[in-house]
Parts: C-alpha cells; sequence; structure tokens
C-alpha cells in the first residue's frame, strides 16, 4: 500500500519511463524465467488485448451486446493470409494489409450493424451471435465452387511481418545482441496495443465516447438530446471492428497459418468475458481481464499436472479436464465477488448497477 | 418434414426453459444446455442400469426419464443458488458471465464422469417406420413430438390456468408488486428453474433416443440452437417459444434439403446453419422483438 501511494507522488514523466522501462525488459525476464512458451503466451496475449479493446467500445463504451466479434478477427486474419501468402501467390507488404484488414472489417462491422439498428439487448445478442457463426461457416465451405479459403484445412505459409527489410520471424542483431524472433513481435504488438489503448482512451473522454455513453444509458433520451444515435452506433460497430481486424491480421501472420477453428463462438464468448471480467468500459479494466483470462488457463495448463504429482503423488484427474474445471470455477468466483469486474471504473460504478 | 417436427419440438422443449426464466428473470441461462446434456446422459446411464434390471423398455424409459428430471432439478436448484442468486441485482452482464462459467464446468465435470467418447443410447422404443398421410415416420419420431406437445400443452395450462400460473406470471410482469401481493419470488423462480431443467430433461432423454447417442459436448449446440428459437418466438413468451422452436425445426430440415436445389447444386447442405441463421436474422429486422413478443419498453 504505502509503495503504491509513494509512487503515485513521483512525477507523472518518471512514472511513464519507468513503466516503458519494465514493458522493454518484461519478454527478457519472462524467457529467462519461464522459457519461450510463456514468451509466446505474452504475444498472445498482447493479441487479445487488442480484442478486448476493440470489443469494449461495442459493449463497453455503446452498451450493445455483440456475440459475434470474432467475426470481424476472423475477417483481418483472412485477409492477410490471402494478401500474403502462397495460396494466390500475392505478397503485399504489412502496411498495405493491415489497413486493407482493418477496412474491411470496418466494412463488414457496418454490414452486421445496418440491419440490427433496430435491436436491442438479447436480441441484438443473438442476431451479432448467428452472424459469427455465418462467417465462420462460410470459411469453413468457401473452398467451393472456387477455392477462395482453403475451406477446412486452413492457409499455411503465411508470411511473416517485415519492417524495414528485417522479418518477425527471424531473430535480429543490433550492437552485437541478439533479440530473439518472439521478443520482435513482442515489441511490435505492445506498440500496436498502446496505440489501440490510446485510441480508446482519447475516444471515451470524446464527444463520440460521450455520445454512446448517453445512448448505453438511455437511448432514447440520447436521441432527444439530438444525438444522430444510428450514425453513431454504427460508428462504434465499424471502429469496434477495425481494431478486431488489425488483431486479426497479426494474428494470421504471427500464426503463419489460419484455419476457420480459430474463430469459433467460444472464442467470442472468452473476449467478452476479458470485458466484462475486466470491468466494462474501463480501459485499464480491460487490458487486466485481458491478460488474466489468457494467463490462467496456460498457467493452470502446466501447474494441473505437476501440482497433482505433488500432493497425491499421481495425477488423479486428466490436466487439460482440470485446467478447464477451474477456469470455469474462477469466472464463476470472480463474478459473484466483484459483479462490476474485477477493476471497474469508479464514475461508472453506479451507473451499471441499474439494469 | 417429419425430421423437421422431430427436431423442432426438441428446440421447442428447450427453448421453453430458456424462455421461463428469462420472462421472470431477465436472464438468459446460458448453462441450460448443459443442463439438457446431463439429462441426456444420466437417463442414458439410468436406462442401461435398469435394463440390466430385466424391466420392460418402456417402463425403463419412464422411470429412466424421471430420474433424469430429479437429477436436472437438483443441479438447477443448485446452479441457481451459487451462480445466479447472488447476483440477481448485479450488472445485467455478469450472471451471463457465471452462466458461462457454470456451463464450462458442467462441461467438465461431464468429461471426466463420462469420458469424451460417444455413448450408445439403448434401444427402447421400435424403431418401426410407418407411412403416415405419405410421410415416412419412425415410433421414436412420432413419441417424441407426441410428448412434446402434451408437455407443452400442459405447460401453457399450468401458466395460463392455475394458481401457480398466475403467480409466475405476477412475478414476471412485476416482482415488486408481486411480492406485496403475497407472492414468493424466490419460490417461483426457483421453481421457474426446476420447471425448465426438467423438460431439459425429456428433451436431453428425446434427443439421445431419436440420434441414439449422447456425448458430453451435445449441450452447446442444442442450446444455442434453442436460444435462437427462443428469441425467434419472442423470448419471455412461451407460445414464441413453441413456434420459434418447431419453425426453426422445419427451416433447418428442409434447407439441408432443398438448398442444394434452390442455388443449382452451388451451395450443399453444409450451408444448413447458415440459412437457419439467414432467416433468423430476417424475421428479426422484419420484427424486432421475434414473431409473437411484444414491444416490451426499455428492458433490455
Amino acid at each position: 500500500m504505502s509503495a503504491a501511494m509513494s509512487f503515485t507522488r513521483v512525477p507523472r514523466k518518471v512514472q511513464l519511463v519507468l513503466a516503458a522501462m519494465a514493458l522493454a525488459a518484461l519478454p527478457f525476464m519472462v524467457s529467462a524465467g519461464l522459457g519461450n512458451t510463456w514468451l509466446r503466451v505474452l504475444d498472445f496475449a498482447l493479441l487479445y488485448v487488442m480484442l478486448a479493446l476493440g470489443l469494449n467500445i461495442v459493449v463497453g463504451f455503446a452498451g450493445l451486446l455483440d456475440l459475434g466479434y470474432i467475426a470481424f478477427y476472423a475477417v483481418g486474419a483472412y485477409v492477410y493470409a490471402l494478401l500474403a501468402s502462397p495460396h494466390f501467390g500475392l505478397h503485399w507488404p504489412v502496411w498495405a494489409i493491415l489497413p486493407v484488414g482493418a477496412l474491411a472489417a470496418c466494412g463488414f462491422g457496418v454490414v452486421l450493424g445496418a440491419p440490427t439498428l433496430r435491436l436491442r439487448g438479447d436480441y441484438l445478442a443473438i442476431v451479432t451471435l448467428g452472424f459469427g457463426e455465418i462467417v465462420r461457416i462460410f470459411m469453413n465451405n468457401l473452398n467451393a465452387p472456387v477455392n477462395i479459403t482453403n475451406g477446412p484445412k486452413g492457409i499455411a505459409g503465411i508470411d511473416p511481418i517485415h519492417i524495414g527489410g528485417h522479418a518477425l520471424s527471424q531473430p535480429l542483431e543490433i550492437f552485437g545482441v541478439t533479440i530473439p524472433a518472439l521478443v520482435l513481435n513482442y515489441y511490435f504488438f505492445l506498440a500496436l496495443a498502446l496505440l489501440v489503448m490510446l485510441a480508446g482512451l482519447r475516444l471515451h473522454d470524446s464527444r463520440i465516447g460521450r455520445a454512446w455513453a448517453a445512448i448505453r444509458e438511455d437511448e432514447m433520451a440520447a436521441k432527444a438530446c439530438g444525438i444522430n444515435t444510428r450514425n453513431v452506433k454504427l460508428l462504434a460497430f465499424a471502429m469496434g471492428a477495425s481494431f478486431g481486424g488489425l488483431a486479426g491480421g497479426l494474428f494470421a501472420s504471427f500464426q503463419a497459418f489460419v484455419s476457420p477453428e480459430s474463430f469459433s463462438l467460444m472464442e467470442s464468448i472468452m473476449v467478452l468475458c476479458m470485458v466484462v471480467l475486466g470491468g466494462m468500459g474501463h480501459i485499464p479494466g480491460i487490458i487486466l481481464g485481458a491478460l488474466v483470462l489468457t494467463v490462467l488457463p496456460e498457467a493452470f495448463r502446466h501447474g494441473a499436472g505437476p501440482v497433482q504429482q505433488a500432493v497425491f503423488g499421481q495425477v488423479l484427474v486428466d490436466p487439460e479436464n482440470l485446467r478447464m474445471l477451474l477456469f470455469g470455477m474462477a469466472l464463476v468466483v470472480v463474478m459473484l465477488y466483484r459483479p462490476s469486474g474485477l477493476w471497474p471504473d469508479p464514475r461508472h460504478r453506479q451507473e451499471f448497477n441499474s439494469r | 418434414m417429419a425430421n423437421g417436427l422431430t427436431l423442432g419440438s426438441i428446440y421447442a422443449l428447450v427453448a421453453l426453459g430458456y424462455t421461463l426464466v428469462y420472462g421472470i428473470l431477465g436472464l438468459i441461462n446460458f448453462a441450460h444446455g448443459e443442463v439438457v446434456m446431463v439429462g441426456a446422459l444420466t437417463a442414458l446411464a439410468a436406462s442401461k442400469l435398469l435394463l440390466a434390471a430385466a424391466l420392460p423398455p418402456v417402463v425403463v424409459f419412464v422411470l429412466a426419464f424421471l430420474f433424469a428430471a430429479l437429477v436436472c432439478m437438483a443441479l438447477s436448484l443448485v446452479i441457481e443458488r451459487i451462480a445466479y442468486r447472488p447476483l440477481r441485482n448485479a450488472p445485467r452482464l455478469a450472471p451471463l458471465i457465471t452462466a458461462i462459467g457454470v456451463s464450462i464446468i458442467l462441461q467438465q465435470l461431464a468429461m471426466m464422469l463420462w469420458g469424451r467418447s460417444y455413448h450408445a443410447m439403448p434401444q427402447l422404443l421400435p424403431e418401426a417406420a410407418f407411412a403416415l398421410g405419405g410421410v415416412q415416420i419412425t415410433v421414436i419420431q412420432l413419441v417424441i413430438i407426441g410428448v412434446a406437445g402434451l408437455t407443452m400443452a400442459a405447460l401453457l395450462v399450468l401458466v395460463n390456468r392455475t394458481r401457480l400460473g398466475r403467480a409466475m406470471r405476477a412475478t414476471a410482469e412485476n416482482p415488486g408488486i408481486a411480492a406485496l401481493m403475497g407472492v414468493d419470488a424466490n419460490r417461483i423462480i426457483v421453481l421457474a428453474f426446476m420447471i425448465g431443467s426438467a423438460l431439459a430433461a425429456l428433451a436431453g432423454m428425446l434427443v439421445a433416443s431419436n440420434y441414439g447417442i449422447a456425448h458430453y459436448n451435445m449441450g452447446f449446440m442444442l442450446g444455442l440452437k434453442a436460444f435462437t428459437a427462443a428469441v425467434l418466438g419472442g423470448i419471455g413468451n412461451l407460445a414464441g417459444a413453441v413456434v420459434g422452436g418447431l419453425l426453426l425445426g422445419v427451416i433447418e430440415a428442409l434447407g439441408a434439403g432443398y438448398i442444394g436445389d434452390l442455388t443449382g447444386g452451388v451451395l450443399g447442405s453444409q450451408y444448413q446453419d447458415v440459412f437457419a441463421f439467414f432467416v433468423l436474422i430476417g424475421v428479426l429486422v422484419l420484427r424486432p422483438a421475434g414473431l409473437l413478443g411484444e414491444r416490451v419498453a426499455e428492458r433490455a
């Protein structure tokens, strides 16, 4: 407690520098202390941070329950896969593809948003869910009559991200120090995640952000106050979708492989859990939620077997099984003790308490 | 068409469970599909045991259902108490997350108990098929449609004609006022959960007899479809859930059968679900509150 108190008295610039140094050193500490598996987990965690921040715009800011968010992630990933892989023989540069992917996802966001403007609450949830499934089923089956997505087999051999002529899948040597590929990816993802975070923070305090909050609290009243609810809601869908598309592109390049399996409904639900568990509408909370929900299942995966071995002398329950069981319990327990999320927005705590 | 009606009756039974709870609490009980799965697997285990005791198949069918219904009711009682009741005044999405957590837990527990493999449901009813007005229909399908129809009729009578039903409708309308009139809201909510899970057990058993198998993973998709059906009909509305369920079942069966002909062979039956979801989106865009839903003012 006292350490935290004194930290807030340190000038803001010093705080920022310290935070930046910690973030820069983190991958080295993780790979030295826990190994490269955890470094990969860290990279994925950053992708999920971006996804959760994107969904937060739709669910947290504008209050539109979206259960098909992963579709936009899928669109971004497939755009990247199609434009930078041997599948069509195209190899566009990353700076061209990421905006195209985000734009495509944004287009899909509008396509989903436009017909559903009149729907609210659970009706909207089920339509977005259906939309997500439709996108996934098409990706699964668009290998005939014309092979576009290569069906359930997915697209392999996707190009890594090239920055300044260097591929992020290769280690980089600077001043005699070798930086592993996973760390390079970490820095790139971190930069983009910070960008998304900044965009989210600025949106939250902007005119649009206030319009979203107004719609979330009472759409009728917002309309009466002169907010163009149609455009503002569409904007929420479009912006959330573009962030999802961006993260999807990064995912495709990082994995070098995409298949429809990665974009199931369960993934949408996981991202929604990150948003709600972290604290809807509160950006630091969302980031915490995304990190916790990516790291926790991995920790259970690695811990479940050895701990049983140590306690009972044998593995009683299949670790994979136990991992999901503990994860489910964690979801229930956290929500029971912190119904507004782990780290809710102090200003919004009151608002969310009403139905 | 017979396939569609069979599937539709099952969807309708499960959808009623969603709608009962939603109508009273405004809560999407995401774990309901897993309750169906538990019902199917316990019914399966019970019928195997009872068959070993050399009872006649029809008796086994009834006893196995009763056992599964008891298990599911007890289960939903526990779920309601632990995961939903403490969150009744919490933000709207909090119980959704606990529901997802519960459904993960149930799936994993079922996987531990029954393993990952598919289980064969013993054949309790004769497999004979006969033509009914030019339509081929099996005894199982006939039983499913009949049992589901009777149950739904009974439920409608219960809700619309009895004292208990009136208390349920009053609580759905306004819990505070209903409590002032001497209705114990907690009792009504628990009852809604229990009726819903008994229906889920029935649906699970029927589904397992229809396909002849049960599996720890069967609940999720079934629950999803049934929820879709409930929304299609107008969630919170019992008749709507029945109509939505039957409609979805028929659309799916017909869609799977005719989509190839309709599109000149370009799209095959793998687009069956797409078809169902497009119909759903179409209906909801035209009638945002579902087919039979009333325009509820600002609840969501």
